[in-house]
């Protein structure tokens, strides 16, 4: 009863808004934004598998081999700056300054310097996703117990055995929170870089149909990105959860006490 | 949650010239690869050069137009989206059925990528400062609401219900009980999303053409004018810089009375 209870409200709201967009756009005669029937309709023509093998998985590519470079580089960065404070001190203003830098500025420099081709979109999403992954882990192993190090240091627990059995799992949760942050960022950059100069990519097709004023193909353009977006947070939590079923359980225990 | 050593004033004083001597490792990085060839000089100009651009540029009357330009969006963004994202958590959070209802809404809105509706924005207002302002609202709005909620359900039950009983009206609870603990949330939100709103802005200015810091970027790199254009996205940095750093001196000076910002004080 709770669980079905608990699906109803909630879907409730969705179908409730869009069982309202469908119906009060029904009649548009608003070249700008069609009726919901004629949209669902061209999601149905314009995503076809073909599209979709053409248009977003070289995006997807994309974006999973810039997020992971970049989740590779930011955790790797991240635990030797964390671990050093000399290191941290000095490179502390270089890195908030970059952090500062919309990252999409950095398009037309890295154009320069990769061209137009998928290595530019690639690097571009990891410059931009890097930062939030690489502070969030500095202040996530700066944070570790320093009794847990002692701790670990008395009983030889040392070099790799040290980052990877007390360091990355005590720091895990904060590194999980910097590669949320990135993950949304990353989609952002997928886009945008596909906006500026392209021949495929998810980003490219939407404005094209927006240029050719297909409007309808444009607003399923931008409800495909949506639940793109929905469906990559929704898996990051499912592999946060397995990943971090340690400190959630912690969590819980702790707030029945 | 920060350590002792912090309050050290001769360590405090020595990490301070370790992050200047990093800032000017990274300026004598830029200036001498370049010219020592390890770089293209047409890629990446040597850091004077740079910085003869942006003294260049902050000579001519149309930077300031772009930089007003950008901050007004940034500014007149980002007070619609909070003043929005808190009339709608204070809502919705405090009402259980609102709240269970519109969870899953929230969570499919929030991660559509504000990029998304670029296109749209291009139909609706063209080129203009409309467009911007969608963009940074949208972007904003989801940031602080998100915080606004987490706040309102971290309000104490008892506290509520004591007010309840004291006869406090709806208001005098907003007001006296609700707001003070959802207060610390909203700043969070409002920091966060004042970054984010930058971003928006200069990135619809820098894809859409509307005017500001991101068209001049745009403009600069089509007509190959590379210091210029690393001057300007130095610019974009001061700024998130300084944003950055007003939003957290904001949250520590209005939050001075709260547990979490005293705690920090000795630091």
């Amino acid at each position: 009863m709770n669980v079905v209870k608990r699906i109803l409200l909630a879907i409730a709201l969705p179908l409730i808004l869009f069982a309202g967009w469908y119906v009060l756009s029904a009649g548009s005669e608003s070249f700008y934004s069609p009726p919901l029937e004629k949209i669902l309709v061209a999601f149905g023509d314009t995503w076809s598998l073909d599209r979709l093998k053409a248009d977003v998985a070289p995006s997807l590519l994309r974006l999973f081999a810039g997020y992971l470079l970049a989740a590779l580089i930011g955790i790797g960065a991240g635990v030797a700056i964390g671990m050093n404070r000399r290191l941290r001190a000095a490179v502390e203003p270089v890195l908030e300054f970059f952090r500062a830098i919309p990252p999409p500025v950095l398009v037309p420099v890295i154009m320069l310097f990769a061209g137009i081709g998928d290595a530019m979109k690639v690097i571009v999403i990891v410059f931009g996703c890097i930062w939030p992954i690489l502070l969030n882990t500095v202040e996530g192993v700066r944070a570790v117990d320093s009794v847990v190090l002692e701790t670990a240091r008395s009983y030889g627990v040392n070099g790799v055995a040290r980052i990877t059995k007390v360091i990355l799992p005590s720091a895990g949760p904060q590194i999980a929170t910097g590669l949320r942050q990135a993950l949304s960022i990353a989609i952002i950059l997928m886009v945008i870089s596909e906006m500026f100069a392209a021949s495929n990519g998810l980003g490219f097709t939407i404005v094209q149909f927006q240029r050719s004023f297909a409007i309808p193909e444009m607003w399923s353009g931008i409800i495909l990105l949506g639940l793109l977006g929905f469906v990559l947070s929704l898996l990051f939590r499912l592999a946060e959860r397995r990943a971090l079923r340690w400190y959630e359980g912690l969590r819980a225990a702790q707030r029945q006490s | 949650m920060t350590s002792p050593r912090r309050g050290n004033p001769a360590r405090s004083g020595s990490t301070a010239l370790l992050g200047v001597a990093g800032l000017a490792g990274l300026l004598l990085v830029i200036e001498l690869a370049p010219r020592l060839g390890l770089v293209d000089e047409r890629f990446l100009p040597p850091a004077s050069r740079i910085a003869a651009a942006l003294a260049e540029e902050a000579g001519t009357p149309a930077f300031w137009t772009a930089l007003t330009d950008t901050l007004l969006a940034w500014s007149v963004g980002l007070a619609i989206a909070v003043g929005a994202a808190v009339l709608a958590g204070i809502v919705i959070g405090s009402i259980p059925v609102l709240r269970s209802l519109t969870a899953s809404t929230i969570e499919f809105l929030r991660p559509i990528p504000s990029v998304a509706l670029i296109p749209l924005a291009v139909l609706m207002y063209g080129t203009e400062l409309g467009s911007t302002l969608l963009l940074v609202c949208y972007a904003a709005f989801w940031q602080i609401l998100v915080q606004v909620l987490y706040g309102v359900a971290d309000v104490d039950p008892v506290a509520f219900e004591t007010a309840r009983s004291f006869r406090f009206s709806a208001w005098g609870r907003i007001r006296h009980v609700l707001w003070p603990t959802a207060l610390p949330y909203v700043f969070t939100g409002v920091r966060l999303a004042a970054s984010v709103a930058l971003v928006l802005a200069i990135t619809a200015e820098l894809v859409i053409g509307s005017p500001g810091l991101g068209k001049e970027i745009a403009v600069a790199q089509a007509s190959e004018a590379v210091p210029t254009m690393y001057a300007l996205i130095v610019v974009t940095g001061v700024l998130g810089v300084i944003i950055n750093l007003l939003a957290r001196t904001g949250e520590r000076r209005l939050l001075a009375w709260h547990q979490s910002v005293r705690g920090e004080v000795t630091a």
